[in-house]
C-alpha cells in the first residue's frame, strides 16, 4: 500500500503515548499496546484497568444481564438492586426481537427491585421475594431470572435460595439467579462467564424434544443488535438450516431448553459464549466451531463450513446457490462504493469480537483497519485459542466459578465419532477453533487492549482515521476531532450489518460517513476565538 | 457539648459501663443523650428501666419520611435522653449502613441542637470497628472523644489495639482523639498494671479501673444502673469516680497502636510471671 509510507511509524506513536505515563503505568500499558508484524506476538489482556485511566470497560452485571441475557424476550430479567442499574442496562444495546407467536415479550419492560436505603440496612430478600411474586402474578412468565448488583453482594442477600423457594412455590415458572455483582472480575467478561454457567445449569437440557429439521444448529454469541439475527436467520432458512437456539439474539427460553438437541454449535462472539459451546460439547457431544457472519465473504465462508460439517451434497449445493444469488447485490454495491472508500483508514475499539469481525467489512470496501482492540477480551481472542494453555489465571478470574461438566449419562451422543472427527481435522477442518484477531491484521497496524481515552486521542492525532468505531462513551469525544464515530455496540440508529443484506447496509453507511463534509463545515468555538488565559490574583 | 464514643470488644461491658457512667454524670446534673449504635438495641435498657423504645431505623421503616424526634428519643434515668439506632436481625442486611442512616437522621431531626442544652452525647458502639458503618461515630467528627473499654484478657486488648488503628485513621480528617482506656476488670492476674502499661504504650491513660462486682449483675437484672439500684454501694462510687474522671479529663491523644509482637510481649511480661 502506497499510503503506508505517509503514515507515522506505529512504534513511534506507541512511544509517544507511553511517554506521558509514569514509569510503572507505562510498563504495564506497553504490554497491551502492540505493533503487529512479528509472528507469535503476545499481548496483555484481561488484566485490571489502571485506576485513573478512562477505560471503555463496563461491569460484570452489564456483561451478564445486558449482554448475554438481555436479548431474550420471554424471561423476566429482574435486577436486584437500586433502580439505576436496571434502568441504564435496559435496551441500550438495541437488541431487537420478534414478539414471538404468543406475543410474550418482556424486553419492553425494565424490572427492578428498586432497593432503598432501608432494604440495604435490613436486607433485601423480602423485597426480592415480593418483586418475583408481583412479576409472576402480572405476567405468568415461563421464567424469571434475578441479577445481583453491587450492594447485594455487600449485604449478602442470598438470591439463590430465594430463587429456589419461589421456583418451588410456583411450580410452573423457572426462577434462577446470577451472582453477577458489578465489582466482580476486571470487566464485563466476568459477567459473560457467570451468565453462561447459570444458563447451562438451570435451563439448557430441560426439554428433550428436538425441533424438525435436517441440519440443526445452535448459534452462540449473536445478539441481534439492529436486527442482525433476522438477516442471519433469513440466510440460514434459505439454505435449509434449522436454528434450534440462538444465544441470545431474537431468542426465547424454549430455545435454550432444547439447545442440546442441535447437532452443531457455531460461535460468533467467542469471548462471551465459548463457555456454553464447550459445555454443550462435553455434556452432550455437540461439536462447535467459530463462524463470522459479519462481512459478505466471511458469511459465505461460514455457510460453506457449516455445509462441510454436515457432509451433505444437497446442503452444499443449496449453500452455493444461496451464496451466488446473494453475492450479486453485494458485489454490485461494493463496486459502486469501493472507489469512494478505498485506501481510507478505520480504527475499532469495541467488544470482545466486534473489533475483529468488522475488519472484514472494511476490507471489502478497500479500507484498512489501522488500529483495533477489545474492551474485555482475553489473550485467546487476540492470539487464538492456541495460547489458552499459556494464559496465566489470575485472582480476578479465579473468583468466577468454573463449572465441572461431565458427559450426560443418557444424553451424551457425539455427533461426530472421535475417528471421524480426527479424520476431518486431518483434512484441514478446524473444530473448537478461534484464530483470534491479530493473525488477520496486516503488519504495521496496531492492536491495543483496553484502550484509554488518552491513547485514543493520541491515535486520532497521529493517523486521523476516516472513521472510528467504538461506543457511546467515545462517540462525542471522537466527533469533536471532526471524525465520524460509528457505534458498534448499538449501531447508532442503523443495522443490520450481518449477513449479505447487512454488508450492503454497512458499505453504504460507512461511505456516507467517511465522505460527508459535515465535519469540515462546523468549526469548534475555540478554533477561531483565542483561548482565555488567566492568572491567580493572589497566591 | 462533648461527644463521646465508647468502643471495645464485644461482651466487654460497654453498654453497662456507659450507662453506669452516664448515671454518674447525670447525678452531677449533666444533660446527656445516649445513642445506642448496636442492632440489638440494648444500650439504653438500664437507663430506661427496660423500656425498649422504638429504634430510629424501625421508626423510619414504619413511618416513612414523616419522623418526629419524639418518636425516637425517650427520657430515662435523671432525664437522660435515650435513643437506639437499631438495625437488622443477625445475618441479614447491613448494620453499618444502618448506623450511618440513623445518625444522619438524628442530625436532621435536630437531636444535637443547642436547644437541648446537652453537656454530653454518648455513642455506645457495637463490638470492634468491623466496617465503615461502625466507624461512623468517629468519622467526620461526630464523636470527638473515644474511650475504649478493655480488660486484661488478650482478645480484649487485641480489640482495643485495633480500635486505636481506626482512631488513627480518622484522627486527621475528623479530629477524633482517644481519651483513655476504661479497665472493666475480669480479675485477670496483674490486670491493673498490664492495662496501665498498655495505655502508656498507646500514649494514653487508664482513666479508671472498675473492679468486678456482682452488684453490677444484680442491678442489671433489675434493669437499673448500680447508681439507681443501690446508690450507697461501693460499686456505685466506682462509676461516680469514672464519671468524674471523664468530666475532668484533659488528656486527648492520637494513639500509637502496637505491633502484634509488642502486644504479645506485654501479655507475656505481665500475664505469665
Amino acid at each position: 500500500m502506497s499510503m503506508k509510507n505517509k503514515l507515522p511509524d506505529p512504534a513511534a506513536v506507541k512511544d509517544e503515548i507511553l511517554k506521558k505515563y509514569p514509569p510503572k503505568v507505562a510498563r504495564k500499558r506497553s504490554k497491551s499496546i502492540q505493533v503487529l508484524g512479528e509472528p507469535g506476538l503476545e499481548i496483555q489482556a484481561n488484566v485490571r484497568t489502571i485506576p485513573g485511566i478512562i477505560t471503555q470497560r463496563g461491569c460484570c452485571y452489564a456483561g451478564c444481564k445486558g449482554v448475554v441475557l438481555g436479548p431474550t424476550r420471554d424471561i423476566i430479567n429482574l435486577t436486584h438492586g437500586p433502580i439505576g442499574c436496571g434502568f441504564y442496562s435496559w435496551l441500550t444495546r438495541r437488541n431487537q426481537t420478534d414478539p414471538g407467536p404468543d406475543g410474550e415479550n418482556y424486553m419492553v419492560y425494565a424490572f427492578s427491585t428498586d432497593m432503598q436505603d432501608e432494604n440495604v440496612v435490613f436486607g433485601g430478600e423480602k423485597k426480592l421475594r415480593e418483586a418475583i411474586q408481583e412479576a409472576y402474578d402480572i405476567f405468568h412468565p415461563k421464567a424469571i431470572s434475578i441479577f445481583s448488583t453491587c450492594p447485594i453482594g455487600l449485604i449478602g442477600d442470598d438470591i439463590h435460595s430465594v430463587a429456589r423457594a419461589m421456583k418451588e412455590k410456583f411450580g410452573d415458572c423457572n426462577v434462577f439467579g446470577f451472582s453477577c455483582e458489578g465489582y466482580k472480575g476486571v470487566s464485563q467478561s466476568a459477567g459473560h462467564h457467570i451468565a453462561n454457567n447459570q444458563i447451562f445449569k438451570h435451563v439448557i437440557g430441560l426439554n428433550d424434544e428436538a425441533p424438525e429439521g435436517k441440519y440443526k444448529i445452535n448459534m452462540l454469541g449473536e445478539y441481534n443488535i439492529g436486527g442482525d439475527a433476522f438477516e442471519i436467520e433469513r440466510i440460514l432458512k434459505k439454505c435449509g438450516i434449522t436454528l434450534v437456539s440462538s444465544f441470545s439474539g431474537n431468542s426465547s427460553i424454549d430455545q435454550f431448553e432444547r439447545a442440546h438437541t442441535a447437532d452443531l454449535s457455531v460461535v460468533m462472539c467467542h469471548r462471551s459464549i465459548n463457555y456454553v459451546a464447550e459445555m454443550l460439547e462435553k455434556k452432550y457431544g455437540i461439536p462447535w466451531f467459530k463462524v463470522n457472519f459479519i462481512g459478505a465473504k466471511a458469511t459465505a465462508k461460514s455457510l460453506r463450513k457449516i455445509a462441510q460439517y454436515f457432509e451433505d451434497e444437497e446442503l452444499s449445493a443449496k449453500v452455493e446457490e444461496v451464496i451466488k444469488e446473494e453475492l450479486v447485490q453485494v458485489a454490485r454495491v461494493a463496486a459502486e462504493i469501493k472507489p469512494k472508500t478505498e485506501g481510507k483508514l478505520a480504527m475499532m475499539f469495541v467488544g470482545g469480537s466486534r473489533a475483529h469481525h468488522y475488519q472484514e467489512l472494511f476490507r471489502e470496501i478497500g479500507m484498512t483497519t489501522m488500529a483495533a482492540g477489545y474492551e474485555f477480551a482475553h489473550r485467546d481472542d487476540y492470539e487464538g485459542r492456541k495460547v489458552l494453555a499459556d494464559i496465566k489465571v489470575d485472582a480476578d478470574s479465579r473468583n468466577i466459578e468454573e463449572l465441572h461438566v461431565v458427559a450426560d449419562e443418557k444424553r451424551y451422543n457425539p455427533r461426530k465419532s472421535p475417528e471421524l472427527k480426527e479424520k476431518m481435522i486431518k483434512d484441514g477442518f478446524a473444530f473448537s477453533d478461534y484464530e483470534g484477531m491479530i493473525p488477520e491484521m496486516p503488519a504495521g497496524t496496531m492492536a491495543i487492549d483496553d484502550i484509554s481515552h488518552y491513547e485514543m486521542e493520541k491515535l486520532i492525532e497521529a493517523y486521523k482515521p476516516a472513521v472510528f468505531c467504538a461506543g457511546i462513551k467515545e462517540k462525542y469525544c471522537v466527533q469533536k476531532f471532526g471524525i465520524p464515530l460509528k457505534q458498534l455496540h448499538s449501531y447508532d440508529y442503523g443495522g443490520p450489518y450481518a449477513g449479505f443484506v447487512g454488508a450492503v447496509n454497512f458499505y453504504k453507511e460507512i461511505e456516507r460517513m467517511v465522505n460527508t463534509k459535515v465535519w469540515k463545515l462546523i468549526k469548534a468555538p475555540w478554533a477561531d476565538a483565542p483561548s482565555l488565559h488567566a492568572e491567580l490574583a493572589c497566591e | 457539648m462533648r461527644k463521646i464514643a465508647i468502643y471495645g470488644k464485644g461482651g466487654i461491658g460497654k453498654s453497662t459501663t456507659t450507662q453506669n457512667t452516664v448515671a454518674g454524670l447525670a447525678e452531677m446534673k449533666k444533660k446527656i443523650m445516649v445513642v445506642g449504635c448496636d442492632p440489638k438495641a440494648d444500650s439504653t435498657r438500664l437507663l430506661l428501666g427496660g423500656l425498649a423504645q422504638k429504634t430510629v431505623l424501625d421508626t423510619l421503616r414504619e413511618e416513612g419520611e414523616d419522623v418526629e424526634i419524639d418518636d425516637v428519643i425517650k427520657a430515662g434515668y435523671a432525664g437522660v435522653r435515650c435513643v437506639e439506632s437499631g438495625g437488622p436481625e443477625p445475618g441479614v442486611g447491613c448494620a453499618g449502613r444502618g448506623i450511618i442512616t440513623s445518625i444522619t437522621l438524628l442530625e436532621q431531626l435536630g437531636a444535637y441542637d443547642d436547644c437541648w442544652d446537652l453537656d454530653y452525647a454518648f455513642y455506645d458502639v457495637l463490638g470492634d470497628v468491623v466496617c465503615g458503618g461502625f466507624a461512623m461515630p468517629i468519622r467526620d467528627g461526630k464523636a470527638k472523644e473515644i474511650y475504649i473499654v478493655v480488660s486484661g484478657e488478650m482478645m480484649a486488648m487485641y480489640a482495643a489495639n485495633n480500635i486505636c488503628k481506626g482512631i488513627v485513621k480518622y484522627a486527621d480528617t475528623g479530629g477524633v482523639r482517644l481519651g483513655g482506656l476504661i479497665c472493666n476488670s475480669r480479675n485477670v492476674d496483674n490486670e491493673r498494671e498490664m492495662i496501665e502499661q498498655l495505655a502508656s504504650k498507646l500514649g494514653t491513660q487508664m482513666i479508671h479501673f472498675v473492679p468486678r462486682d456482682n452488684m453490677v449483675q444484680r442491678a442489671e437484672i433489675h434493669r437499673q444502673t448500680v447508681i439507681e439500684f443501690d446508690p450507697t454501694h461501693g460499686q456505685a462510687d466506682e462509676y461516680r469516680t469514672l464519671a468524674r474522671n471523664i468530666e475532668n479529663n484533659e488528656m486527648f491523644v492520637i494513639p500509637k497502636p502496637l505491633e502484634i509482637e509488642e502486644l504479645e510481649k506485654l501479655l507475656i511480661d505481665f500475664g505469665i510471671c
